[in-house]
């Protein structure tokens, strides 16, 4: 069976992977119409382009139904439960960066760490009969290094999108989400919290397990981890 | 997934069941769909990765009972007459997050002990029971006193807030640790901290709070003037005296007989008088353990069993494990958990005492012979 290979399929990361292979003799492509999302690989035999959303790529990938893929490392740990023993990471494709931070607003001056939002969390709940609210949709990375870092007394509430306006609109009290400038979080009068880094993200290409590998899949995998200059 | 399906662990469980009701327990049931604001409230944003969540059209988001305890309480705090003891056998249901992992729904079979009377007896009581029960077995015993870790807490020389905070982390031991450092002076104020509080001092605090933004959100201006205020004293605060600290170190890692145990707290307490009356406690409970056929002089005790994993329990605990089978979870755990029942009856104690068996992890212990 031909090994698939999946990538982002618009935007972007679409174009930067396109070219981090291009760069070492594979050249992907998109074919058809402008809206259709049918791929070619040029440069190697075996290998079929699959284009996806960059979000449908982990589960694709721990399903074996594709068994290479490119998708951002924080997509993977916050989709995957446990995606040590499903993906491995082959190689960090150096784009996409993106960091899954907390931020509160800027005129909390007395929260600058973890300590002081889990002490200003106990304080907010005496105060509100709430849990002091966070607003994400990186559920699993945030409450497991929540948890890591012994923080109490909070709650997620699930955001997916303009998730920076949650405090001013009253939603949530603090918020995680994705950032790569700051310049949002900025524009809506948050700030990071010093030691408030839960991932540092980027373009990450993936192979999917044992499940659902073939011999020929085996041998093609062979000759493209030799033609990328992937480590063994 | 892993389930526990077989026939075997049902009849188990059922004998286990019928040897709590023949104790004196009153069989109760409990809806396994439970309010999940309650657990949330109680166990905090981690019980999400543990419960299974749903959510109901009229009663909103519900979880699969990830134990009895709570509805137990509830239920007894609702209509039920002191003394009381219940029995109740049925599923919990436990995500896992590993792969390879435990079972995601098993059998528990309880006992619990509502009774203000005498708790000594009454640890005592449940403690007897089970070990009598499990006693074929060959099952390690291991206890602990989370009172006497609260109690050793409450004694030292500072603040009430840093105790307040010292207690509230005392089920998170690597957040303790790094609070219990700083409030001794062996680690150091973070830098932003000391900035904050030197621009305070030169500027006042509301000057501070204006520069730094527009006030955005439900945390409002007086709730960081006065963590800020709290901030000041802190540093004015001296730091615990590193007696007091390594004290406290050694209570925690107390692990001995109960009997050598207790000699030792006793020890302690000429210097920490405040752990006396947790002390007492626990005297009058291995007495009453004794009185009930218990070999204290060969009971472990271990200060810090529990902190882990009991997160609601706040006195006398104990575990079952099967000896060389790190693979096992605990065949049975319980303890007292006055501090729930406080909770959950908004203010009104009722002081309680329990346990739960799993027949599943039973039977794997005996390899399928109950």
């Amino acid at each position: 069976m031909t090994l698939k290979l999946g990538v982002p399929s618009k935007g972007r990361l679409m174009e930067k992977t396109f070219e981090w292979f291009a760069a070492r003799g594979l050249a992907l492509s998109r074919t058809g119409s402008e809206r259709e999302y049918a791929g070619a690989v040029d440069g190697m035999e075996g290998v079929e382009l699959v284009l996806l959303s960059a979000g449908e790529i982990p589960r694709e990938l721990a399903a074996g139904r594709i068994q290479l893929g490119v998708t951002g490392s924080d997509l993977v740990r916050e989709k995957i439960a446990d995606w040590q023993t499903k993906l491995r990471a082959l190689e960090p494709l150096g784009f996409g960066h993106a960091d899954l931070i907390i931020a509160v607003p800027r005129f909390w001056v007395d929260v600058d760490t973890l300590d002081d939002l889990d002490s200003a969390a106990a304080a907010f709940r005496a105060e509100h009969g709430m849990r002091l609210r966070i607003a994400t949709k990186y559920h699993r990375l945030v409450r497991d290094f929540l948890r890591e870092a012994g923080v109490a007394d909070y709650q997620l509430v699930d955001s997916q999108g303009a998730t920076e306006g949650t405090v001013k609109n009253l939603t949530a009290e603090a918020v995680a989400d994705i950032t790569s400038s700051g310049e949002t979080l900025r524009a809506n009068h948050l700030k990071i919290l010093a030691d408030g880094c839960v991932h540092r993200s980027q373009a990450t290409l993936f192979r999917s397990g044992q499940n659902g590998w073939d011999d020929e899949m085996r041998a093609t995998f062979e000759a493209l981890s030799h033609r990328l200059g992937l480590e063994r | 997934m892993i389930l526990d399906t077989s026939p075997a662990i049902r009849a188990e469980a059922e004998r286990l069941f019928a040897h709590f009701q023949t104790a004196g327990a009153q069989p109760v049931e409990t809806d396994i769909l439970q309010p999940a604001e309650t657990l949330l409230d109680l166990y905090g944003e981690d019980i999400r990765a543990r419960a299974y969540v749903t959510s109901d059209p009229l009663r909103g988001e519900q979880m699969l009972r990830p134990d009895f305890t709570v509805p137990v309480v509830r239920m007894h705090m609702a209509d039920g007459a002191l003394p009381a003891r219940y029995t109740y056998m049925g599923k919990v249901f436990r995500k896992q997050e590993h792969e390879h992992g435990r079972p995601t729904e098993y059998f528990q079979v309880g006992y619990e002990l509502f009774d203000r009377a005498d708790p000594a007896a009454a640890d005592a009581e449940v403690f007897t029971l089970f070990n009598a029960l499990l006693s074929p077995l060959g099952l390690r015993a291991a206890t602990g006193d989370i009172g006497i870790l609260l109690a050793a807490v409450d004694a030292l020389s500072t603040t009430a807030r840093r105790k307040a905070a010292l207690r509230r982390h005392l089920w998170r031991p690597r957040r303790f640790r790094s609070l219990l450092d700083r409030f001794g002076g062996r680690s150091a104020v973070p830098d932003s901290r000391a900035r904050l509080l030197h621009a305070v001092r030169n500027e006042g605090i509301e000057t501070v709070i204006d520069r730094a933004g527009p006030e955005i959100g439900m945390r409002g201006r007086e709730e960081i003037a006065a963590r800020i205020e709290a901030l000041l004293e802190d540093a004015a605060t001296p730091p615990i005296a590193a007696g007091q600290v390594e004290i406290l170190e050694h209570v925690m890692g107390l692990r001995e007989t109960c009997t050598n145990a207790l000699e030792h707290l006793r020890d302690i307490a000429v210097d920490l008088p405040r752990i006396a009356s947790a002390v007492t406690r626990m005297d009058r409970r291995l007495d009453a353990l004794s009185a009930h056929g218990v070999d204290v002089g060969a009971l472990d005790f271990e200060a810090s069993f529990g902190r882990t994993t009991m997160e609601y329990y706040d006195g006398f605990v104990f575990g079952f494990f099967a000896e060389g089978r790190p693979d096992l979870p605990p065949v049975a755990t319980g303890g007292r958990y006055d501090a729930l029942t406080r909770i959950l009856g908004q203010g009104r104690t009722i002081p309680a005492v329990g346990g739960v068996v799993r027949p599943g992890v039973a039977l794997s212990v005996t390899g399928g012979m109950a």
